[in-house]
């Protein structure tokens, strides 16, 4: 359904003047290309651009302090000015609105469809959904020409257990020129499932972006729903939520070490962080009855209580990996032969990763030291003491360190959380639903910064909503990072990366 | 890294002896897998994994089956990276329609005999995607399947015994 100014049916109320806790400015297209020239001129970061069908959000973030805005277009034309042009960054998700809204972006340099691949049987489904025959679209692949050039596709299916996406190289010898991405390949429509979903539809959808960071999404969700109700979960819930974020960052930056170094043929450390990496799943499951976590965050608090019990598991674990993490890290450190193949590989420069507003362990590594928790700060980590890791490096090997850095700051602010859990109830009553509010937030998932922004309807249901993955500004990054690398080198740059598919393609 | 090995020769395998009743249903499930897998199939299975839309949690717990824990590969079951080298597909997703005919393509490049298994409630109806413009829904709708193991995502002993039931079906 789409919700049009003009539409004399439309029931869509007007969008809300505010938004918690970040007013929305309604701006005009002077408003809105003032906003573009802030974030190409470098004086704030592109957090994330997107559509409810009659109007463009973008959500900024300054850089001299980090102060959130939100700003909307109304587009009555179906049309609003290209970011992308200005702000390179902004095209794919630009892309996306074209896809989905069927709005277009006046001015992109780059019109070619994104998420559709012409196989939904419909276009812009989420805007006036139009019936296409079509069972495919072609796709047009930049040209990378010259005599001794050739390309080399990869993907969908990969060899390996991983998601699917196309990776088009264009090599010379074995040296690769170019890398272009194409994904969109688990594209499931989330957007349109989340309108209109009543609020435990859409906090399950919600926790299946991206399964690896279902507590981090769970998380965004339920700060962005209480934002918009105006209500605060208890304090216990709010620390808990931090307990499970933190168990589920350990356990992927665990996991991801030993692939990264088993891409690297170095099977060891695959097998002992697959250990530690299970030990947190299994007390996890302990704790709070699921092993990913999933749907144990949720509006208003969290669905299952810790138990005394549940604390012991917990240090006792803490304990383990407090012995395990100097050796892991000695022996990453003390192996030549697997730094061989890290140094050096598949540097990003600051440059790009401070362009793209790269979060996470990724910008960390090429030193863009942004992290939610400690920049912009929330609940219960502005009570919380951490250090952030952080390298200049770039490359496979500095983001290698940098998972080890918060690896230890996760051990340390669990070790906090277990001191000083309060006690109390663990939901908060949300039954009145202020019709039109609107809600967002920002979480530090393992792989960067999660924003979600929504609207509410007055029956408590959400009206749309946005889930914006750190993916979005990484994947174009990772062309970049692999240019001048041999084509072995790739799945080592990758998982060093390891953006998510499911995330982005939502 | 001398140091490390060394110690790994010492303290032995890391795969998890008994006594605790997980461990316990483990080596059980085990030695069931390894009997069937050699009476029924003489020899062991080899398993193409395709993510046909998955949000990837099924893959973190297909990944989790071959850490030292579960140590799936004892059991003469080993991940392949091509489907013309498996005899069992493993599909996760509730199948995008961007997926579709990858999915077709993998199981028609798979040899005979093949069997097919549908991991995670997405993949048996779609799960929480059920219904969108942009997926097909259950894996069966695409590719005949011969087991669902169900849970969102399945735990890696859901995961084997599924495959055990596979096996016994397959015989
Ligand atoms: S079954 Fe659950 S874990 Fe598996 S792909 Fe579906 S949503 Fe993800």
């Amino acid at each position: 359904m789409l919700f049009t100014p003009e539409d004399p049916n439309s029931t869509a109320p007007a969008p809300a003047a505010s938004c918690r806790p970040w007013a929305r400015e309604t701006v005009d297209d002077a408003g809105w290309r003032a906003a573009i020239e802030e974030i190409a001129g470098r004086k704030a970061d592109l957090l994330s651009l997107w559509s409810d069908g009659a109007h463009v959000f973008m959500a900024i973030v300054g850089r001299a302090t980090p102060k959130i805005r939100l700003v909307s277009l109304d587009c009555p034309q179906g049309r609003f000015p290209s970011v992308g042009v200005r702000h390179p960054p902004a095209l794919r998700q630009e892309r996306t609105i074209a896809d989905l809204y069927g709005l277009t972006p006046e001015g992109s340099p780059d019109t070619r469809r994104w998420l559709d691949h012409g196989r939904w049987g419909l276009r812009h489904p989420d805007g006036e959904a139009a019936q296409i025959e079509t069972a495919s679209d072609a796709y047009q692949f930049s040209p990378a020409e010259g005599a001794p050039l050739h390309q080399i596709p990869v993907g969908p299916v990969h060899a390996g257990i991983i998601e699917p996406g196309h990776f088009r190289f264009s090599c010379n010898g074995e040296v690769v020129v170019r890398l272009e991405e194409r994904l969109g390949f688990v594209h499931k429509g989330v957007d349109s499932l989340m309108a209109g979903a009543p609020l435990d539809k859409a906090a399950k959808l919600a926790a299946r972006v991206s399964g690896d960071s279902t507590v981090a999404y769970s998380f965004a969700f339920a700060r962005a729903v209480e934002a918009a109700y105006g209500v605060e979960p208890p304090p216990r819930a709010v620390w808990l939520r931090a307990l499970m974020a933190e168990i589920e960052r350990l356990a992927n930056h665990f996991g991801d070490i030993g692939a990264i170094c088993n891409d690297a043929a170095f099977a060891l450390m695959l097998a002992q962080c697959g250990l530690v990496r299970e030990k947190l799943l299994r007390a996890a499951s302990a704790c709070f009855g699921h092993r990913l976590m999933m749907d144990r965050i949720t509006p208003g608090g969290v669905a299952v209580d810790l138990s005394e019990e549940g604390v012991t598991t917990l240090r006792s674990l803490l304990e383990k990996i407090g012995v395990m993490v100097p050796r892991v890290v000695a022996l990453y450190g003390d192996t030549t032969s697997l730094q061989d193949r890290t140094v050096a590989t598949g540097v990003l420069s600051a440059e790009l990763a401070s362009q793209y507003a790269c979060g996470g362990f990724i910008g960390r590594a090429s030193g863009r030291r942004f992290d939610a928790r400690a920049a912009i700060g929330y609940a219960p980590y502005d009570a919380l003491s951490f250090e952030l890791g952080e390298s200049t490096g770039g490359d496979v090997d500095a983001r290698v360190w940098v998972r080890f850095d918060e690896v230890r700051a996760s051990v340390e602010i669990i070790e906090q959380i277990l001191d000083r859990l309060p006690h109390g109830p663990i939901q908060a009553d949300l039954s009145a639903a202020p019709g039109g509010a609107e809600g967002a937030a920002l979480v530090e998932g393992f792989r960067g910064d999660i924003f979600v922004w929504l609207r509410l309807a007055a029956d408590g249901r959400i009206e749309r909503a946005h889930l914006r993955d750190p993916s979005w500004f990484q994947w174009p990054l990772l062309e970049a990072a692999i240019k001048g690398n041999i084509v072995a080198d790739f799945p080592l740059c990758n998982k060093s990366f390891n953006c998510s598919y499911s995330g982005h393609d939502l | 890294m001398q140091k490390f090995l060394f110690q790994g020769l010492l303290r032995g395998a890391l795969t998890e002896p008994p006594p605790r009743p997980e461990d316990a249903m483990l080596a059980e499930l085990g030695q069931a897998l390894e009997r069937a897998a050699r009476e029924k199939l003489g020899r062991s299975l080899a398993i193409r994994e395709v993510d046909a839309g998955s949000c990837n949690g099924c893959e973190l717990e297909i990944h989790a089956l071959s850490n030292a824990f579960y140590d799936l590969e004892r059991f003469g079951l080993r991940f392949v990276a091509s489907p013309r080298h498996a005899d069992v597909l493993l599909v996760t997703g509730p199948v995008t329609k961007n997926m579709k005919e990858a999915l077709e393509r993998t199981y028609n490049a798979t040899p005979d005999p093949k069997w097919v298994v549908a991991v995670g409630d997405c993949a048996f109806d779609g799960g929480v995607f059920a219904g969108s413009y942009a997926c097909v829904g259950a894996v069966s709708q695409v590719v005949p399947v011969d087991l669902h193991i169900r849970g969102c995502p399945p735990d890696p002993v859901a995961l084997l015994k599924g495959l055990i039931a596979l096996v016994d079906k397959a015989g």
